[in-house]
């Protein structure tokens, strides 16, 4: 079976992804990955504190892709450009016009799911390796643009400014806001895929012939889940720049596509919460590793190898499909 | 009787190949219609041709007094039209009951709710069961399609082709592929189906083709070769030609 990343496997086991139900199991977890989250900022010095607002808003980013991915069995690699496309509007918005922030965030957004629906406009009527490398042309556009139109993006040098609202310039407060946000994100995104609409992507996925027999316009339904995972890669971005301060074309470019794609993989595609584990695996390797030594990449890159052999999908998707071969 | 289905000259070519030649013929509201024909004869390709998988070359399809020739497939679908295939073309890595969810919701504004409850109404809930039920399909609701024996896919297609509300039914041979009995059970949901529906079958089983329908079309290398009631059919010499040879009726 090849296993590029324009087929990456589903991973919720053997199944593919599917309905998850809130059981009381899955509810008490829920709730303890909450409560420990909840106690970062009281147990982590202010370094952590930073790493673990990285992780949630990176896992919003993979998340965004993972209901392309594996939901719809399109694998984008242009959303890095649409991350940073929100992440340009609102530090902007916000220093070179002197807007407030959270209008700029809310243009920053806007902008970043235009640039998705003209993306989806281009992308949609194609599919596997057509589909990826679509989308990363379109990536590499906007990067070029960033990189280019210096009177506005200041070129290489990016922009810097600070666009962060002084009730949260501490880490815990930061980190706090970001975690309130990312959690009524998740659930908003774990309702879009559980509900009618998400079926028909999961649908779409499994056989578009039938789909359209059926009576669905399916390039109407991939236009419009392209739109939707580009608006919550807009959030992400937006809630980026008043992390980062500050941008560059490498926040619109190829390696943050990737990098979040390789987050959802890590984690599990079509399994959505698998994104913060797989954001947090690679994020960590990339802040620890790399303190202790320069080949981090290197690193990185045996862990991917390692995780697509003996668990293609994925980390929780492999936890899933034990979990279910335990009880059946 | 109301033509509800009117092919007028339909042409199919693929390269050099004409697999539907200038077929013509019309279903009327209710009919029960047979396309037969041996092996290439063109029966799937005028089924895919009526359903929009493929676009007519030359000719006219109408449905319900409208020029459907150009339609995609969906918006086929959206005006009643539902079929089966003759290969089970279903969501393998679904239940079966996301199944028939997927199918009720095909021409309902319910599939565009992007953050609703994915349970289906009372209504729709009562309608999938009944469908389930017709198709002996009771209790396997929650089962991975891929998990189904051939005959109960087979069984689902009927299913989710009842669900979908279809003025009009196409059956791409229902019963390929399976045992004696599973050919009964089809056989027996196809005799159950509302009387004033539309159906038009492929069938190889000359035996369960031909009781099942009122009118059958002979297909032959493309063409239509002849249009007769069932009784007229059995005995009728360019039938017999196509299907036996004209050697072997001499001999």
């Amino acid at each position: 079976m090849s296993r590029d990343l324009a087929s990456v496997p589903a991973g919720a086991g053997p199944t593919g992804p599917s309905a998850v139900a809130l059981t009381p199991a899955r509810i008490i977890a829920i709730a303890i990955a909450g409560l420990a989250l909840v106690c970062v900022p009281y147990l982590l010095p202010n370094y952590y504190v930073s790493i673990a607002t990285q992780v949630l808003i990176f896992a919003v980013l993979a998340m965004s892709i993972d209901i392309l991915a594996g939901y719809t069995g399109r694998t984008p690699l242009g959303h890095g450009a649409i991350f940073g496309t929100a992440t340009y509007v609102t530090i902007y918005w916000s220093t070179t016009l002197g807007g407030s922030p959270w209008t700029g965030m809310l243009i920053g957004v806007a902008a970043a799911t235009t640039v998705a629906a003209i993306f989806a406009l281009l992308a949609i009527r194609t599919s596997g390796v057509y589909f990826l490398l679509l989308t990363l042309a379109l990536g590499m556009i906007v990067w070029g643009v960033c990189l280019r139109w210096t009177s506005v993006t200041g070129g290489e040098n990016g922009i810097r400014g600070s666009v962060r609202p002084m009730f949260i310039a501490t880490h815990s407060a930061f980190y706090y806001l970001v975690l309130a946000a990312v959690a009524a994100i998740t659930f908003v995104m774990w309702r879009f895929v559980n509900s009618p609409f998400g079926l028909t992507l999961r649908g779409i996925k499994d056989s578009e012939s039938r789909m359209r027999s059926l009576g669905y316009n399916v390039p109407l339904h991939l236009f419009i889940a392209f739109t939707v995972s580009g608006f919550f890669a807009g959030i992400a971005g937006a809630i980026y720049a008043m992390f980062n301060s500050f941008v560059s074309p490498s926040t619109v470019a190829l390696t943050q596509s990737v990098a979040g794609l390789l987050m959802a993989i890590t984690g599990g595609i079509g399994t959505l919460f698998g994104s913060f584990v797989g954001a947090a695996a690679i994020i960590s390797l990339e802040n620890f590793v790399s303190s202790y030594t320069e080949r981090w990449l290197s690193i990185l890159g045996l862990m991917f190898v390692l995780i697509m052999v003996f668990a293609p999908e994925g980390i929780v998707g492999r936890i899933r499909m034990i979990l279910a071969r335990s009880k059946g | 009787m109301t033509k509800q289905l009117i092919l007028d000259n339909v042409t199919v070519q693929f390269g050099g190949l004409k697999a539907v030649d200038g077929v013509s013929t019309a279903i009327a509201m209710g009919e029960r219609r047979a396309i037969i024909g041996p092996n290439g004869a063109g029966k799937t390709t005028l089924f895919n041709a009526i359903t929009g998988v493929v676009m007519a070359t030359a000719g006219k399809v109408v449905f319900e007094g409208e020029d459907v020739t150009r339609s995609p497939v969906h918006a086929r679908a959206a005006k009643g039209m539902s079929r089966t295939f003759q290969i089970t073309n279903l969501f393998p890595n679904l239940s079966v009951r996301d199944n028939m969810r997927l199918a009720i919701r095909g021409l309902s504004r319910a599939k565009f709710s992007l953050l609703g409850r994915p349970e289906l109404t009372a209504a729709d809930d009562a309608e999938v069961e009944r469908a389930l039920g017709l198709s002996r399909l009771v209790g396997r609701s929650d089962t991975l399609v891929k998990e189904l024996s051939y005959g109960e896919q087979r069984q689902l297609e009927m299913a989710m082709a009842l669900v979908a509300r279809p003025r009009i039914l196409l059956l791409d041979e229902p019963a390929a592929g399976l045992s004696p009995a599973e050919r009964v059970i089809v056989a027996d949901i196809i005799r159950s189906l509302p009387r004033d529906l539309t159906m038009i079958i492929i069938e190889h089983d000359m035996d369960l083709a031909l009781g099942l329908v009122d009118w059958v079309t002979v297909l032959n290398n493309g063409h239509l070769l002849v249009e007769a009631a069932p009784a007229d059919i059995r005995g009728n010499k360019a039938v017999q030609d196509v299907y036996l040879g004209k050697a072997r009726r001499h001999a």
